[in-house]
């Protein structure tokens, strides 16, 4: 290309790009600013307000409900995580060797994946209101005879189960790609240095899907630390705040609660912990795949 | 050469399966048997709740569709949904070219890349607040303002993917298209767009599926424009007429069908998307 076709060329990407930059910037960044302003602020969401320095922030960490709130995310989180990718590992396998009906079943396996969390959450409380404790009375057992959602203890397990639930189904399918991409001769050398069973999925296949296996941890623990959906569908934070998460606290409080402030600072912890977690997790699973 | 045994059908594992997927189908059978029964037939045993119904009477769901404003909801939906992926399909890949083929050897690409791609960290919980006071301000508390915010929402994993699929196209194509008299605009709408077919498929089904699917956007943007979406319905439903199961359960089952009924048809192109989005 020559020189007045270059100054063409950049002149067109300029005039796509700034704009576009200012959209973004306009409804991402600025609002993120607005967000870290707030949360110096006594703000409650209408009237004046005053600063308050780092007032927020010292609180927040004396608040119970909220620390309440981040333990439950993270109990969610973690347990999820672990349940969601044992199960999904496994169905994976289970899908992608010498089945009849493949494609169907990998189909039928996905379908919880494509429905709005919302109203999945309002018929799995049904279920765990109505039906489980009728279950549970028949076969005589006295923990599950009255409903998991209205017991502090259990309540948790259920969101659990509600977010498992949809999530096995979208993280099967990227192990599934991921164990397409192991070749078939791997196995067929493995089988001659005599690797069967779990010997043979430590040390030849899961090695060889590291990479999926860290897409499906980074997915995983960033969607359900940001879980809202089920929250509001199963339990709205209770019994007596047991399953409060972060976001539903925030917006619970920060909307209707008169606490915009304080939820902002919130908001603002919040959104360091995600980073924190992410760049955590994509360094520490990025350095174990290089390894090998 | 591949021995025969090596293709032999695994049947206790395709047996297991099968069994396995009753987790996935026991919710949307129960969701079926409940929408089609009159509340005298649910008695509180497990039978009484989970036996076919006497009748595959329409009444619940055509008085669901009366209470939830069904053709309402649906409509709006498909507006949102329909509107953000056009919308984010032309200017996403746009962007996207336009950084892909230069934050190589510009340090101003490269910055516009990493500052739009780390968007992707920051959770919904620390905009909202901000937001709903700016588009309140701007008067975009309404449908418009949630196609806009999802367009911005969406831009970070869009970039990612679209910029990431330039990287196989070759240069030569457009140098090409140069030599003929074809400005860089021209170029990229006659060969670029095109050629990232198979990117804007990923990019529409996934798109398509986050906002079909989000509460809380419209939920704290539009609640005030008396407009609703598909699940804002089933909230306001929730909380209005939540004790008539049966009518809760034809609007849940009405709420569930459009996605349902798109995933049967498009079922492969849906799977790739997800897939390619995922991985990429």
């Amino acid at each position: 290309m020559d020189k007045k076709g270059m100054t063409g060329r950049k002149r067109t990407f300029l005039a796509i790009t700034i704009p576009i930059m200012l959209l973004f910037f306009c409804f991402n960044t600025l609002p993120l600013i607005q967000g870290v302003i707030y949360s110096f602020t006594n703000f409650k969401g209408y009237g004046s307000f005053d600063w308050v320095g780092l007032r927020n922030y010292i609180d927040l960490f004396q608040d119970s409900r909220v620390g309440n709130s981040y333990l439950f995310t993270f109990k969610l989180a973690i347990t999820a995580t672990i349940v969601v990718n044992v199960i999904s590992l496994m169905l994976a396998m289970g899908l992608n060797s010498k089945i009849k009906f493949k494609s169907a079943l990998r189909g039928a396996y996905f379908v919880p994946n494509i429905l709005g969390a919302l109203v999945v959450g309002y018929i799995f409380n049904y279920f765990f209101t109505y039906i489980l404790p009728a279950f549970g009375k028949m076969i005589g057992s006295g923990t599950l005879g009255s409903s998991m959602l209205s017991n502090e203890k259990l309540a948790w397990v259920a969101v659990v189960i509600v977010c498992a639930w949809q999530s096995i189904a979208m993280n099967t399918i990227i192990y599934i790609s991921g164990l397409q991409t192991v070749p078939e001769d791997v196995y067929e050398a493995g089988s001659i240095d005599g690797a069967t069973g779990w010997k043979k999925f430590k040390n030849l296949t899961f090695p060889l899907i590291l990479p999926f296996f860290t897409i499906n941890m980074v997915l995983c623990v960033k969607n359900f630390l940001m879980v809202f959906d089920q929250i509001m569908a199963l339990t709205k934070g209770g019994p007596a705040q047991s399953t409060e998460s972060i976001s539903y606290l925030i917006y619970q409080n920060g909307m209707g609660g008169g606490q915009f402030g304080f939820q902002s600072a919130n908001a603002v912890i919040f959104f360091i912990v995600i980073v924190g977690i992410s760049v955590f997790q994509l360094g520490v699973l990025g350095k174990k795949e290089e390894q090998l | 050469m591949k021995k025969k045994v090596n293709q032999k059908v695994n049947w206790p594992v395709t047996i297991l399966l099968i069994l396995g997927l009753i987790t996935v189908a026991f919710p949307l059978y129960m969701t079926i048997v409940i929408a089609f029964k009159q509340p005298s037939e649910m008695t509180n045993s497990i039978s009484g709740i989970l036996s076919l119904p006497k009748s595959w009477s329409l009444s619940n769901f055509a008085e669901a569709m009366r209470v939830t404003d069904f053709w309402h909801s649906l409509f709006n939906s498909i507006l949102i949904t329909v509107l953000t992926v056009v919308i984010s399909i032309v200017i996403h890949s746009l962007i996207g070219y336009a950084i892909g083929r230069n934050k190589g050897h510009s340090k101003f690409y490269n910055f516009a890349y990493l500052y739009i791609v780390s968007g992707m960290f920051v959770p919904f919980a620390i905009l909202m607040m901000p937001l709903v006071k700016q588009t309140a301000r701007l008067g975009l508390a309404n449908w418009v303002g949630v196609i806009i915010l999802y367009v911005v929402f969406y831009m970070p994993m869009n970039v990612l993917l679209y910029s990431g699929y330039l990287v196989n196209i070759p240069m030569a194509l457009e140098e090409a298209a140069y030599v003929d008299g074809a400005t860089t605009w021209q170029t990229y709408w006659k060969i670029i767009f095109p050629i990232m077919k198979p990117m804007h498929a990923t990019v529409a089904v996934l798109t398509a599926l986050g906002t079909w699917n989000d509460v809380m956007t419209p939920l704290v943007i539009m609640s005030g424009s008396g407009m609703t979406t598909l699940p804002l319905a089933q909230m306001t439903f929730q909380t209005q007429f939540g004790t008539n199961f049966n009518l809760a359960f034809a609007s849940y089952l009405l709420a569930l069908l459009p996605i349902l009924i798109f995933y049967l048809i498009c079922q492969k192109q849906i799977l790739n998307g997800v897939v390619n989005g995922a991985v990429k």
